[in-house]
């Protein structure tokens, strides 16, 4: 089994900031193949499309999954009324996700925004060979920092405004630990720009860079070629599928 | 368990479902979930000549009770679909309709002669794709266009030839008639309406293609009517398709005239749709005792 759809039973919610939720999801079968950068493909009841929400957080022995998604829109807002010991409709777990090597001694997980999340799995397991910079809009905004630090990760904090941590993008800070040297990983999630401007730098250092991107998607498994994506390969311009051939690219591979 | 076969251009179906073509790819991803040979169908992912890569993200959006898109076409061309796809699909047990578009008349014809050769079931002529600026649409919106792209297609192929025709056009039944005029066994409809959606902060559209197919429940109404005043209007059989999401969708859509149905938008929302709604056409028809879904094809009895 690669992926499965079912209804699963949502063992705790919390609302971890202004719009911004956290939720538990029970679910063994898809927990015990769910890799870090692979998301799920959510219902929302009313509504056409499923909504993609990348996993936060995969608990093997609890069979559990985490999901940490912001209401963007009518869907989400659909998705936040549900609560703990509701049934959650998920397509999951999809895509392609991060390429983790335990023998890295440096690496550095870059999340800005909702972004943030994703980057939660690979924290787990880096542990303290990780350096999680994460970018907010305002001290009010800022999500998981606790969760960071617990899972060992130093935890570098900027905001826009400059209302918590370093004032400023989080491009900033990277750019100074990227000039230290010996990093072996980057893998970053967050608006385009950001990435855009992360990915320029490991090129020029010379650092392999993966980066998790997102695109308006409809069946979520690789069918109906919604979510294209602008790469690389082999020296040739192709439409890659965020779904299926993402949403973790190469940061090389894609045409900004 | 009621007789859910029916019998389009000669072709045995062992029930009248279809995932529609666009959706569905070709099929590998869905067989993750459910073995095809469940299906009664495929219609497989629109094939032109060469390959195609396609419009420019974003291609999706979201509308009350549906949603827009413009993929344009990509696809890998009729060769890889031919050596790599077709093989596969033609040891699972469903009719095969490969749909196949072009951006003139010959290319479509060109590319329904190699499937000539192979042995899928039937081609499902696309005149009707509202994405690619050339062919397209623009063939399926004129009658003497229409008529022309099936007598070339007709003329490279034996094979059971279903056109699927665009409701973006003032009369339906005037295209459905001309195609089949033209040699058409059979005809698909509808393809997606035309629709737009606008970010209002922004003042873009969200599509990067302006404008795209709209599909979903919200065409529903557009397609029972459509089937009906089509099959009202032509000898062939009528396949019909557009917003179909339950055994009831598909029943009504058949009680309009419609000898299969081809579903889209709602596997997006609920990828076992299509066996679910072959389910609960079985159980509707059992309800009712009705021994065969044959039975209620064109059954409408309009006021």
């Amino acid at each position: 089994m690669k992926y499965t759809q079912g209804n699963y039973i949502i063992s705790s919610k919390q609302a971890i900031a202004r719009q911004i939720y956290s939720f538990e999801i029970s679910c063994p079968e898809v927990a015990s193949i769910a890799q870090p950068g692979q998301f799920v493909h959510i219902r929302a009841n009313g509504f056409t499309l499923r909504r993609p929400i990348s996993i936060g957080g995969i608990d093997k022995e609890k069979g559990t999954l985490r999901i940490i998604f912001e209401i963007r829109g009518e869907g989400t807002e659909q998705i936040a009324r549900l609560n703990q010991g509701d049934l959650i409709d998920m397509l999951a777990p999809l895509g392609h996700g991060f390429t983790v090597d335990t023998n890295y001694k440096k690496v550095v997980l870059i999340g800005g925004g909702i972004g943030t999340p994703p980057m939660l799995p690979l924290a787990k397991i880096y542990g303290s060979t990780a350096t999680m910079i994460s970018g907010f809009r305002n001290a009010a905004a800022t999500i998981l920092q606790d969760d960071f630090a617990a899972a060992g990760a130093k935890t570098i904090l900027c905001t826009d405004d400059g209302s918590a941590g370093i004032h400023g993008f989080v491009t900033e800070p990277f750019k100074e630990l990227a000039e230290q040297g010996g990093i072996d990983a980057v893998y970053a999630c967050g608006p385009m720009p950001m990435l855009k401007n992360i990915a320029a730098i490991c090129k020029e250092k010379g650092i392999f860079c993966q980066i998790s991107l997102e695109e308006r998607m409809a069946c979520g498994i690789g069918a109906c070629l919604g979510c294209a994506c602008r790469t690389k390969r082999n020296d040739e311009e192709y439409f890659a599928h965020v779904c299926k051939d993402g949403p973790v690219f190469n940061a090389e591979e894609v045409l900004w | 368990m009621a007789d859910l076969s029916v019998n389009i251009c000669g072709v045995d179906f062992k029930n009248p479902v279809i995932p529609a073509s666009g959706v569905f790819g070709y099929g590998r991803e869905y067989e993750e979930l459910f073995p095809l040979s469940k299906l009664g169908g495929i219609a497989t992912k629109g094939t032109t000549l060469h390959l195609r890569t396609g419009n420019l993200a974003p291609r999706i959006a979201e509308t009350p009770a549906g949603m827009l898109n413009s993929v344009g076409l990509q696809n890998p061309g009729i060769d890889h679909f031919i050596e790599s796809e077709l093989p596969n699909l033609l040891t699972k047990d469903l009719v095969v309709l490969a749909n196949i578009a072009g951006a003139t008349p010959e290319e479509c014809a060109e590319v329904a002669a190699k499937l000539d050769e192979t042995d899928v079931h039937m081609i499902e002529l696309n005149i009707s794709c509202p994405n690619v600026k050339q062919g397209g649409a623009a063939f399926g919106t004129r009658c003497d266009m229409a008529e022309e792209v099936t007598k070339k297609v007709r003329a490279a192929t034996k094979k059971p030839l279903v056109v699927k025709l665009s409701p973006n056009v003032t009369s339906i039944t005037e295209i459905a008639k001309a195609v089949e005029a033209a040699g058409a066994d059979a005809v698909s409809l509808i393809n997606t309406l035309l629709g737009m959606r606008i970010d209002i902060n922004t003042g873009r559209p969200i599509l990067r293609n302006n404008v795209g197919g709209m599909s979903g429940p919200a065409v529903f109404p557009i397609a029972v009517r459509m089937v009906w005043q089509v099959a009202n209007a032509v000898g062939i059989p009528v396949i019909g398709m557009g917003g179909v999401s339950s055994g009831r969708d598909a029943i009504e859509l058949m009680m309009a005239g419609a000898s299969a149905v081809q579903v889209g938008a709602a596997i997006f929302t609920d990828p076992y749709a299509p066996v679910k709604i072959i389910d609960e056409m079985n159980d509707w028809l059992d309800s009712k005792g009705i021994a065969s879904v044959k039975d209620i094809i064109g059954t409408v009895k309009p006021w």
